[in-house]
């Protein structure tokens, strides 16, 4: 498993946590989300985490691996590692593309010239639907997302 | 999931039941530019069933609102539970959709 900057991965054990591997389908999405929102269910995080900020940022994480990371090529994997406690929903999506500048491909889709825009929101709503969001080369390219188990009260979104 | 087409007088309604994600959104892209050729012209999207929606939904909706407008249509959005109202907000596309609380009102507005 890769450890990334912030040093604290999945720890790939326990009663929460969940490793799979799905083909490069975007029709195998909502299972990985729904097994990792269960996950988020039984450790009592908020409503809106559960049915907002999981859903819609592990979604991306998993689309941008499917389409970008392995061009839906179906002999490429994406492998899923999450772990779950009281205090934080730590998740990775591995892919088998060559990664790419976090920073440099988020843009921000609220500007005049970029809300007409048909794409480009989606690293966008994984940096503000999720507390840490980062980039990195484990066994693939992966991404971690890191969301901390308190109110939702406290987020802006 | 699942995509529902309704009529009210001449609004074409289509309910949205479950996730408009990356999956599904060619479905309803679909099913809304059948329509439009058929010659539907107000076109209200209703999200009283729906769980999330991804940025490729939210693409999908900012293609279909260009492509109904350049029919001469006019496409409005209406029931967005709280988490959706957030997501529109957050992407600022509540700006660039007519948004209404409830059905009825949506139908008023066209």
């Amino acid at each position: 498993m890769g450890q990334g900057p912030v040093g604290h991965g999945p720890s790939g054990h326990g009663p929460l946590a969940l490793e799979l591997e799905i083909p490069s389908d975007v029709g195998r999405i909502e299972p990985v989300v729904a097994a990792v929102v269960r996950r988020c269910e039984d450790a009592a995080f908020p409503d809106r985490h559960i049915a907002f900020h999981i859903p819609v940022a592990l979604t991306e994480a998993l689309s941008n691996a499917i389409l970008r990371g392995n061009g839906e090529d179906a002999s490429k994997s994406v492998r899923v590692r999450a772990a779950v406690d009281t205090s934080a929903l730590v998740v990775e999506v591995e892919d088998d593309g060559v990664g790419f500048d976090l920073d440099a491909c988020t843009l921000d889709p609220t500007t005049i010239e970029n809300l007409g825009r048909e794409d480009g929101r989606g690293l966008f709503l994984m940096r503000r639907l999720m507390d840490h969001v980062e980039q990195f080369r484990g066994s693939g390219n992966v991404v971690r997302m890191i969301l901390y188990r308190r109110s939702s009260d406290d987020r802006a979104a | 999931m699942s995509f529902t087409v309704k009529k009210a007088n001449d609004v074409t309604i289509f309910e949205v039941e479950g996730t408009l994600i990356v999956g599904n959104r060619q479905e309803l892209k679909q099913k809304v530019i059948d329509e439009i050729e058929g010659g539907a012209r107000k076109v209200l999207v209703d999200f009283e069933k729906t769980t999330y929606i991804d940025s490729s939904g939210l693409g999908v909706l900012v293609s279909l609102a260009k492509k109904i407008r350049e029919s001469g249509g006019d496409l409005r959005l209406a029931n967005l539970n709280d988490d959706l109202q957030t997501l529109f907000e957050l992407t600022k596309l509540d700006t660039l959709f007519q948004i209404s609380e409830s059905r009825e009102r949506a139908l008023e507005s066209f």
